[in-house]
């Protein structure tokens, strides 16, 4: 009796489809038809979000992780400043300061109006992806730090005993072995990135989080759009799970 | 040169600390978030440690249960889980109290906040506390068990005790998430930091002033943690063999 189908599961599994039953019938889902298209928009745009932020973020931790493992202290130092001060200070308030702050300083500078980029600056969600990518950046500089650190000495020694030039060592030796240990942290990440997304909502992006939100200010119904969009994240983050359960498989490891 | 004089003795005119400055805002906004953070992760402690002996010691049930509360939780963003709980909480009270003939009451943004917050402190803190109770070596339970200790005892003298120096760098951790978190609550209007930034920011126009002030504040607040935790630990684990990594 030790698989998955113990008595009480199977108990619990009839309790849950009774309640998701019960949800369907009782509650009022007349207005999903109505919101569909632009729950599929705000569903593409937390997801493009959140790749985009995650993979912009994840570059710029690359050489921050590098300073503070290896680099020069005036090179170590701005790069634990600026993760100090990301992991210090909530999300919330560093999306407010960019977008508010910039978002009011820009207008009044000539050259910015007249540019080509300003089309784009007044949108929010330019703001919105320059501050999660800076968070992730922070979080990740910290621990790409630790996964430089614990590449074996020996590896490094090797090539450069081979003669391989230093950006060869950093991109073929360095960087992988330091990628697969942070991946699993990395996958954690992730998920607390996917959770920090609707944040933007707060500054005028359309989300899912911002539909889910319209919705209840619209039709006066509490629970069912935010059950439904707890659901959608529940889903999402089991998708990233098994993403990077499938990386973690695919990269061959000897354990000794 | 005087241009920027007159414009730092402007920001300073802005955070002072009676009225016409927004200073003492920020300060009270600080304490409440302290405040909630505080209530948090005390609360998220206690539902922490029921959840890992629960998911140590207790039967098949109620570990899935725990399962499914640890998974659920951790898988939601914080604010989608305010939002639900913040109305469950305050609907299912007045339901109680409407059953037994009280008057509908208005929960304290305060009190929800903690509740909230502490909820899903708790999901966290159950991961954190299990793994540091299964580092405690088996022969001291079973040492404490062999002498016929009664199980409250036990976790109150040696499992307790014994795991805290493993327990405390994630809880360390989970402080600085539930000072953060509190921000969050600014989104439901709760008067804490972030909100009465917002608030003095939009009354002045003098966005970056008060951004980065609250950060300074954040920011202060973390350092000072991280210091205090740093010699917690330290006095958790005086007489525990060193362990280096």
């Amino acid at each position: 009796m030790t698989g998955f189908c113990q008595p009480h599961r199977i108990i619990m599994a009839l309790v849950a489809l009774a309640l998701i039953g019960w949800s369907a019938t009782t509650l009022r889902w007349d207005w999903v038809p109505d919101y569909a298209g632009l729950a599929a928009l705000g569903l593409w745009r937390t997801i493009w979000l959140l790749v985009l932020s995650a993979a912009l973020g994840l570059m710029l931790a690359i050489p921050l992780g590098l300073a503070q493992a290896a680099g020069p202290w005036w090179l170590a130092a701005p790069a634990r400043g600026f993760c100090t001060v990301i992991r210090g200070t909530p999300l919330l308030l560093q999306l407010w300061l960019l977008y508010y702050g910039l978002g009011s300083l820009f207008p009044s500078i000539p050259w910015i109006r007249n540019s080509d980029l300003w089309p784009l600056l007044r949108h929010a969600w330019p703001y919105g992806l320059l501050t999660l990518t800076l968070s992730f950046a922070g979080y990740e500089g910290e621990v790409l730090r630790g996964a430089f650190r614990g590449v074996p000495k020996g590896q490094l020694e090797a090539a450069r005993a081979m003669g391989m030039p230093r950006l060869t060592l950093l991109r073929r030796i360095w960087l992988p072995q330091a990628l697969h240990r942070a991946l699993p942290t990395l996958g954690g990440e992730t998920v607390l990135q996917l959770k920090a997304t609707p944040l933007v909502a707060t500054i005028t992006v359309v989300d899912i989080y911002a539909v889910a939100s319209r919705v209840r200010q619209d039709t006066f119904i509490t629970y069912e759009p935010l059950l439904l969009l707890a659901v959608i994240y529940m889903a999402i983050t089991g998708l990233i799970v098994l993403l990077f359960r499938w990386l973690e498989g695919r990269i061959p490891s000897r354990v000794a | 040169m005087t241009a920027l004089a007159g414009a730092a003795a402007s920001t300073l005119d802005l955070l002072q600390l009676a009225p016409p400055g927004w200073g003492g805002n920020l300060l009270r906004g600080l304490a409440n978030s302290v405040l909630i953070a505080a209530g948090a992760f005390g609360l998220g402690l206690g539902l922490g440690t029921l959840g890992a002996f629960g998911k140590l010691y207790g039967g098949p049930v109620l570990r899935d249960l725990l399962a499914v509360y640890t998974t659920v939780v951790r898988a939601v963003p914080e604010l989608v889980l305010i939002l639900i709980l913040y109305y469950a909480v305050t609907d299912s009270v007045n339901q109680i109290l409407l059953a037994f003939g009280y008057e509908r009451i208005q929960i304290s943004g305060l009190a929800a906040g903690i509740a909230v917050l502490g909820v899903v402190q708790g999901a966290y803190a159950t991961e954190v506390l299990r793994g540091a109770i299964q580092s405690v070596p088996v022969g001291q339970i079973e040492a404490a068990r062999a002498m016929g200790m009664p199980p409250g005892l036990l976790a109150r003298r040696v499992t307790l005790p014994l795991m805290l120096a493993n327990a405390l760098p994630g809880l360390a951790n989970l402080w600085l998430i539930a000072t953060k978190d509190t921000a969050l609550l600014a989104v439901v209007g709760f008067a804490e930091l972030t909100q009465q930034t917002r608030q003095a920011a939009g009354a002045t126009k003098a966005y970056f002033t008060f951004f980065m002030a609250a950060g300074l504040l954040y920011l202060l607040l973390s350092i000072l943690s991280t210091w205090g935790f740093a010699r917690l630990e330290r006095r958790a684990r005086r007489g525990l063999p060193e362990v280096r990594g």
